[in-house]
């Protein structure tokens, strides 16, 4: 079975986040005074096979502890679905495989 | 001292530490493709700056996982020198090496200029010919240098006289204004508990020369001298 896993990479609450401050800095500079807290992560989208739900949940959860997330200063959660199999033959995708690893940054 | 420099897709600063360390003092050097898995003629690996695996994902993380790390952890284990810089100490930390992480500057800027160090630990590999206290100038050049540790993290490499440096005034205080890029405690470059592996985010390679604006980081590397020295007497 194919899943699609949504990985949310964000750091953790005691550690200071400069990006999320300049941008907060951006959004009431634009006036919406009423941001009180932006905190800015990674989202990442990785396709992947595996037996069942379980199996494929521990391999991502086995993936973002290795490389995705840094314990150290990162927190994760991870939402995963089942891809539906095409009923019918689908054309190819006109560029082939899109990003290498399915990493978005 | 035989010396090998990492060279990852990406590194950039390789060159200037092969420069350093063969042509300014002398001694035997050779590139280390990142693709190799042993280092046994080695007496000191350097993992040098730049932006391996165009610092994707997080700085160093992918190049924690090059085969040549496995082989770096192995000699770090059985008491190598090991020196990571700027992006080498990025990736000392990905690779659990070192403790802590780099964040992103506490401005948002990449910062690229001289800047003061105190030494701190003068019993490390790499700070032994200094005298604690003393203050070297030396460049920085990056964007994710922002030390964080947890504080028992923080309060343990403290007390372990893990710190190395410090970035601090021309006269060795340590200040809010002398800090580039929000490190807490101002901290520059740590060791692990051994004192074997050091990180620093400043440059010394590019300090090796006074017709380079200064020659403060030749200590850096005649520190890696002596302590060979110390251990084959």
């Amino acid at each position: 079975m194919t899943f699609r896993a949504e990985v949310f990479v964000t750091l953790k609450a005691v550690v200071n986040d400069p990006a999320g401050l300049t941008i907060k800095g951006g959004l009431h500079a634009l006036g919406f005074d009423s941001v009180s807290d932006v905190r800015a992560g990674k989202y990442l989208v990785v396709t992947l096979e595996g037996d069942d739900e379980a199996q494929a949940r521990a391999r991502v959860e086995e993936m973002t502890r290795q490389l995705l997330a840094n314990a150290v200063i990162e927190d994760y959660r991870i939402e995963l679905q089942p891809i539906a199999e095409p009923v019918a033959a689908v054309s190819p995708s006109p560029s082939g495989a899109g990003p290498v690893g399915g990493l978005l940054a | 001292m035989k010396t090998g420099i990492v060279v990852f897709p990406g590194t950039w600063s390789d060159r200037d530490c092969a420069h350093a360390v063969g042509e300014v003092l002398g001694q035997p050097a050779r590139y280390v493709d990142h693709r190799e898995t042993r280092l046994d003629d080695l007496d000191l690996v350097i993992l040098p700056g730049g932006f391996s695996y165009g610092d994707y994902l997080r700085c160093g993380a992918i190049a924690r996982f090059a085969p040549v790390m496995e082989a770096v952890t192995d000699f770090a284990n059985r008491g190598g020198l090991v020196l990571g810089i700027c992006n080498g100490f990025q990736i000392l930390q990905e690779a659990r090496l070192l403790p802590g992480a780099l964040l992103r500057n506490a401005s948002c800027e990449f910062r690229c200029e001289w800047v003061h160090l105190r030494v701190e630990q003068s019993e490390s590999a790499f700070t032994l010919d200094c005298r604690p206290g003393q203050v070297l100038r030396i460049p920085i050049s990056h964007g994710e240098g922002n030390f964080f540790a947890d504080p028992p993290t923080l309060d343990a490499i403290e007390r372990n006289g893990q710190v190395v440096f410090r970035y601090c005034a021309p006269d060795g205080r340590v200040t809010a204004e002398s800090n580039p890029n929000g490190s807490l405690r101002n901290i520059a470059g740590i060791a692990n508990a051994r004192g074997n592996v050091v990180g620093m985010m400043p440059h010394p390679e590019r300090a090796c020369e006074d017709l380079l604006g200064g020659s403060d980081g030749l200590a850096v590397f005649r520190s890696a001298i002596h302590a060979l020295a110390r251990v084959a007497a």
